[in-house]
């Protein structure tokens, strides 16, 4: 028993009461995490013994890739040539007019191929499997989004693929649904839960315990079990630095603040990231606020959630005193989600960045806002970003810059929307 | 580890006998029938029980388990009323050894200390931490054993030599080794190399090894005889009480007590040819 560490120095994973009466934050270093996949208390690997195998297996083939200039080549030729970065850095002119204060630049990953930053992570995460020698991957996806940024991969390095999908998911997002099959792959609907993104996750999770000797599972976003947070804000991260080049380039300097949506918080940790020690620059991360603060009405995990363990993390999470966890709602499919991922809880935590909520009603203004303004239909998920970003720019002077992380393109979400208006509801949301 | 626990499988092990230890979901079909369903395991000749506490996402489970989770919850299944249900069954003459398996996530929302020492109180011997491994078990092992709770941890086919050692040295109670690599559920057949595997893994420990994930078969029940200190059936249970809950008058003791007398037969069988696993020579 000698090799246990004493009580009192493990306290804080031992309780989420614990965790915050014991934990006093420093400065946000973006030396995280450590070894075990802890960014201050968070994070870790809460898995079954069945998947660490194949855990500690990406851990190592990532840690040989990342030093390795050969598979950084590719992942760079993939990114330029096959997902068409750089994208811009976009100044929206007549939105930074409608706010009326800081000057409002759009970082435009809805241009990026399959239209949303979810192919920066799959392509680094392809060529992983590819290194790794699996031919099957599996992903999880709630508004289709990195389903089909994992169809895409799969199909352009041959691999097998099956993608879990929330059954209400499917029905708010079928145009995905279909391009997900055009790609090739099986889309598996998930019938458990409230049939959304958390239920997909835990499909996938349980279709990697029976195959993990020849699939790889490809998380969506920073949650999951170490490496994945890590690996997925790295890969993402190509975001925050094309932007940081970017502001040099255009105005000299880096942003005032930068804004971006958090579900599981990909890519808003993809565009902090590189920022993180720069602490001049507000980080702003927007959760769903849904139809209210009511349990099940929202999906605020970061504003209203307490540290907990889900889906191998240890994070903020939506449950109830007991560790079950509550349900959640949001508008956009790819912020219904009772998790967040754990670098997120430490920059909370650390104070580094800043965390708000939007509303359903509120981001599907935003959403008609921007396309009407600037000609761009965003993603519902991106216009929670729009939509506070409008506030934040308010609040700031004219010769100060916000840079909105448009994570994505508006196109799937055009029949709901259209069926949200149509239905005429006070409180648009999804019908029950 | 718990004396109780500690005794039961050092008596096992010394009258060269295999345990069977089934599972049952705490809570379901309903609350009100776990401490009639633990002491019918225990008539019917269960050495230990193992008990799950439902939880919305167990990843490592399989539909049966899963619905049984859920539809405990919604009954409205809660730590308190496990633990009062337990405690009840204790009182009420339940001498085998209880397991209860619960997610993490249950154990640090609840506090572990607290959870540690409601378990404890209760008449619990020990955890299964089903989804802690290696790397963040030590805490967890220490402060329930602080508490009287022995500590089992799974090892999976998968798991190195090496790290195989390292789990079953931080184990305090029985080491569960998972027979597949998967979900829980039934299976038809189970691998080969479960022998190999079972034997591998008793050269390497002292601690008990029970076995389980995928068994649920009489005969698949019986060819582990003599491979491992304990054999689990959880899922085949778990949809026989469902059968039953489709009956006019559903009796839930009766019916774990036949399932669970007829498994637990299949391992006291001595006869050779009769009792004789499929895998010895």
């Amino acid at each position: 028993m000698t090799t246990l560490p004493s009580t009192n120095e493990a306290a804080p994973r031992l309780s989420s009461r614990r965790l915050l009466d014991n934990y006093k934050p420093g400065p946000a270093s973006c030396d995280v995490p450590d070894a075990k996949g802890y960014f201050g208390p968070y994070g870790g690997v809460y898995v079954p013994e069945t998947l660490m195998a194949a855990v500690q297996q990406l851990s190592a083939e990532y840690d040989r890739a990342r030093r390795d200039p050969e598979f950084q080549a590719q992942l760079d030729y993939y990114l330029r040539e096959f997902a068409g970065r750089p994208t811009p850095l976009y100044f929206a002119r007549r939105l930074t007019e409608l706010a009326g204060g800081a000057k409002i630049y759009l970082k435009r990953e809805d241009l990026a191929h399959t239209g949303a930053h979810k192919i920066n992570n799959t392509i680094g995460q392809g060529l992983l499997t590819l290194r790794m020698g699996k031919k099957r991957v599996i992903a999880e996806t709630g508004a289709g989004q990195h389903g089909v940024a994992t169809a895409t991969v799969a199909a352009a390095f041959g691999l097998s693929c099956d993608v879990y999908m929330g059954s209400e998911d499917i029905r708010r997002q079928s145009l995905n649904v279909f391009r997900m099959r055009l790609l090739g792959a099986r889309v598996a609907a998930v019938e458990t839960g409230a049939r959304t993104l958390k239920d997909a996750t835990n499909e996938a999770l349980r279709d990697w315990m029976g195959s993990v000797a020849h699939t790889h599972y490809i998380i969506g976003s920073v949650v999951g079990p170490h490496p994945f947070p890590r690996i997925v804000r790295d890969f993402q991260s190509v975001i925050g630095k094309e932007t940081r080049a970017q502001s040099q380039h255009l105005f000299g300097r880096s942003p005032d603040a930068i804004v971006a949506c958090v579900g599981g918080g990909s890519n808003a940790a993809g565009i902090f990231y590189p920022f993180i020690e720069e602490t001049n620059v507000k980080l702003f991360g927007v959760e769903a606020g849904g139809r209210g603060w009511e349990p099940g009405r929202h999906a605020a995990s970061l504003l209203r959630g307490q540290p907990g363990v889900l889906h191998g993390t240890l994070s903020y999470i939506l449950q109830n005193a007991e560790g079950q966890t509550a349900d959640v709602h949001s508008v956009s499919a790819g912020l219904d989600y009772p998790g967040v991922g754990p670098e997120h809880a430490y920059w909370k935590d650390t104070q580094r960045a800043q965390y708000a909520a939007v509303s359903d009603d509120e981001a599907l203004e935003a959403f008609g806002v921007l396309a009407k303004q600037e000609g761009i239909i965003p993603a519902l998920e991106s216009a929670h970003a729009v939509a506070f970003a409008i506030r934040q720019a308010r609040t700031m002077k004219k010769d100060q810059t916000l840079v909105i992380n448009l994570s994505g393109r508006g196109d799937k979400d055009c029949m709901e929307v259209s069926r949200l208006r149509e239905s005429h509801a006070p409180n648009a949301g999804k019908g029950n | 580890m718990s004396q109780r626990l500690a005794e039961c499988f050092q008596n096992a092990r010394r009258e060269k006998r295999t345990l069977f230890c089934p599972f049952l979901t705490a809570g379901y079909p309903r609350m009100e029938f776990l401490p009639r369903m633990l002491l019918a395991l225990q008539e019917s000749g269960a050495g230990c029980v193992e008990m799950g506490f439902p939880f919305s996402d167990p990843i490592a489970d399989g539909p049966v388990i899963q619905e049984s989770y859920r539809v405990a919850l919604e009954r409205g299944a809660t730590v308190e009323k496990i633990i009062g249900a337990v405690r009840h069954a204790r009182e009420s003459g339940l001498r085998i050894p209880l397991l209860a398996m619960a997610s993490f996530s249950i154990l640090f929302r609840y506090g572990t200390e607290d959870f540690a020492e409601a378990c404890a109180y209760a008449g619990v011997d020990g955890l299964i931490l089903p989804d802690l491994p290696l790397e963040e078990a030590p805490p967890v092992v220490r402060t329930i054993g602080i508490r009287g709770l022995a500590a089992s941890l799974l090892i999976a086919p998968g798991t190195d030599p090496a790290r195989r050692a390292r789990i079953a040295e931080l184990c305090t109670g029985f080491v569960y080794y998972l027979s597949v690599s998967g979900i829980t559920g039934e299976r038809s057949a189970l691998p080969p190399d479960i022998v190999s595997n079972l034997a591998q893994l008793r050269k390497l420990t002292d601690r008990p090894v029970c076995v389980g994930f995928g068994i649920s078969q009489p005969r698949q029940v019986r060819s582990l005889r003599g491979l491992a200190d304990g054999v689990i059936v959880g899922s085949a249970i778990i949809r026989r009480l469902t059968e039953e809950s489709a009956r006019p008058e559903p009796d839930y003791a009766q019916a774990v007590r036949e399932f669970s007398s007829a498994l637990a037969v299949e391992l006291r069988k001595n006869e050779p040819g009769n009792g004789q696993s499929q895998y010895t020579r």
